[in-house]
């Protein structure tokens, strides 16, 4: 066990080594990175004060050194259009993103689960058929064109819901159905499938041997089991669409991390693009690392047979 | 090796990859859409009606031609400069086949290559491209999309090879795993024992025998590419304006819809859902049709 968690300690540190040597190297390799770090406009004078202050005219590995360094003290620098440390941003937007991505979650897992319990069960009849189609659908139709169509349905047209921003419930509910929709699919198919292999297993066939009730069966010794794949992949997934968000967020308006990118993007703010990037990544490799222990943990196969 | 992966990612990516929808038959439907879509590609310039990166501002927010106030002179409608839609939903999908084909093959190329080197070889080569696959795997592909973007600079050119750079690590995990198996059997270890050099090997012996598996994983991977290029073009770091490119034609959209001009919306986004649905349906057939390795996972 102790072995296991500290090899993938080590993979992850690698994982986190090689995202910030990708983005440092292709800031710097891809043309002048001063073009991107100076504000629009700026003097030769500032030009040549922010090349010396960021090492730029430094060999490769001093420079690596230095913009690794600069991560671990927690500095990213600063916003060229709010003028505040991009982190204290990053920060501030974090629980927007997380409310809307947990919103998104609970409507996956409440449609995915129960369809995929159902789908498992009834192989091949017409409710599996219909999920089916909900999964085909739902991993093809892309979020941006789930939230439009909302928004022209729901707010345009009936007038029930609010197009954008954010502050009530009725503000959450179409950017969250909007993003979690295509999760729903995933934890719907996820589940049908591990479903179908718990319900073929030697305690499940035990179970209705010694005349329990299928009811029981399903509810008490398959669906339980059946789960353990579905919430490892639900852990990964939240983080997942923290950065997916970013569209969904541009189109209701909603003031989270995926927004912010969007603004980073469209001000021409390059440190608050890169910040957004690097603590986006890294949120990613860290929690997957956390799952990975957990699901360690709760199942010994994992931690073993490796 | 396979242990230093991350478990979850395991579940993730192999859920993903083969999200079965097991059509029965013949897509038909599908390689119809698709058909059309890449014919109104090759002959934009002679079936568009009109210019579409030129409007007239006196014909701005023109209805489709059944609707009140709408005209057999602009078919499905105008945008908020007067550009007539039609012609900008054909020139659209030139964007979505060019952009998604050549990053596909771009990634495919790039992936397959990296992939057959990683598993041939072994040794330290496969450690460091592994390595790399599983960085890369790790990072959101959206958001490192838009980073690359925001670097380089919007082009379709540019999307290209940033959807190729982003998408690679996908082909370069699941064609490994298959020249770790091909290396097994008999054919390649004769070849060994013959003395044929690793290159000839890998190209004669190995290449030909994933070669399905890329194509397979290439249509279903034509699907996400469309979406990634439209999101990418609607935030805008993808194509860049006039260009008419779907994702660009929503973002434009976007100001008129509270307004109600829903053509501009619901047109753009039925065309690029037309053609995910199409690619998924067709790449979930070839599966099965061709790789019955893949088949049973």
């Amino acid at each position: 066990m102790k072995r296991y968690i500290l090899k993938r300690l080590g993979y992850a540190a690698i994982s986190l080594i090689l995202l910030s040597l990708t983005i440092f190297l292709f800031v710097r390799l891809t043309g002048d990175p001063t073009v991107l770090l100076v504000e629009p406009g700026a003097s030769q004078a500032d030009i040549e004060a922010i090349r010396h202050q960021f090492g730029l005219d430094q060999p490769l590995w001093v420079q690596y050194g230095h913009f690794v360094s600069s991560l671990v003290r927690g500095d990213l620098g600063h916003s060229f259009y709010y003028r505040t440390p991009v982190l204290e941003l990053y920060l501030s937007r974090l629980p927007s993103s997380l409310l809307l991505a947990t919103a998104a979650m609970a409507f996956s897992l409440l449609i995915g689960i129960p369809t995929g319990i159902m789908a498992a069960v009834r192989v091949n009849r017409w409710w599996d058929s219909a999920g089916k189609v909900f999964a085909l659908l739902g991993l093809s139709v892309p979020s941006f064109a789930v939230g439009l169509l909302m928004i022209l349905f729901f707010s345009v047209y009936l007038g029930w819901l609010p197009s954008s921003g954010s502050g009530s419930v009725a503000h959450v509910i179409m950017p969250a159905f909007a993003l979690g929709w295509y999760f729903a699919a995933a934890h719907m198919r996820l589940t049908r499938s591990s479903m179908l292999d718990v319900l073929g297993s030697e305690y499940v066939k035990l179970a209705r041997l010694k005349g329990l009730p299928e009811a029981l069966v399903i509810a008490k010794h398959a669906f339980k089991n059946a789960l353990i794949p579905v919430l490892t992949l639900a852990g990964i997934n939240l983080v997942i669409m923290v950065n997916v968000a970013v569209v969904v967020e541009t189109v209701f308006a909603w003031p989270g991390i995926g927004r912010l990118l969007y603004e980073g993007v469209s001000f021409r703010d390059f440190p608050v693009v890169q910040a957004t990037v690097i603590l986006n990544g890294a949120m990613v490799v860290i929690v997957s690392l956390l799952v990975d222990i957990l699901y360690a943990v709760i199942d010994p196969r994992i931690r073993f047979t490796r | 090796m396979n242990g230093s992966r991350s478990a979850a990612l395991t579940v993730a990516w192999r859920f993903a990859s083969l999200a079965s929808f097991r059509t029965e038959g013949f897509p038909t439907i599908p390689v119809i859409i698709l058909g059309v879509l890449i014919f109104l590609a090759v002959f934009a310039n002679v079936l568009a009606p009109h210019d579409p990166e030129v409007g007239n501002l006196g014909e701005r927010f023109r209805p489709p031609f059944w609707q009140q106030g709408g005209s057999e002179k602009f078919p499905l409608g105008t945008d908020h400069l007067g550009r007539d839609v039609l012609s900008r939903l054909i020139f659209g999908a030139r964007v979505s086949i060019v952009v998604g084909f050549t990053a596909v093959i771009f990634a495919g190329v790039l992936g397959t290559g990296l992939g057959i080197l990683s598993g041939f070889l072994g040794g330290w080569v496969d450690q460091i491209i592994m390595r790399v696959t599983d960085a890369w795997l790790a990072l959101p592909a959206l958001t490192f999309a838009i980073f690359l973007a925001a670097v380089i600079g919007p082009s379709a050119m540019n999307i290209v090879i940033i959807l190729g750079l982003v998408y690679w690590t996908r082909y370069a995990r699941v064609i490994r795993g298959e020249v770790l198996s091909l290396k097994e059997r008999d054919f390649v270890r004769l070849a060994i024992v013959a003395g044929c050099s690793k290159r000839t090997i890998m190209k004669r012996h190995i290449l030909p025998n994933v070669l399905n598996s890329a194509i397979v994983l290439g249509t279903l991977m034509l699907g996400v590419v469309v979406v990634t290029e439209a999101a990418l073009s609607f935030l805008g770091v993808g194509v860049p304006p006039p260009q008419p490119a779907w994702g660009l034609m929503l973002a434009d959209g976007k100001k008129g819809l509270m307004a109600g001009y829903w053509w501009l919306t619901v047109l753009p986004c039925g065309c690029i859902v037309l053609m995910v649905l199409s690619a998924n349906l067709l790449g979930d057939w070839l599966r099965v049709k061709l790789d019955p390795q893949l088949r049973q996972l």
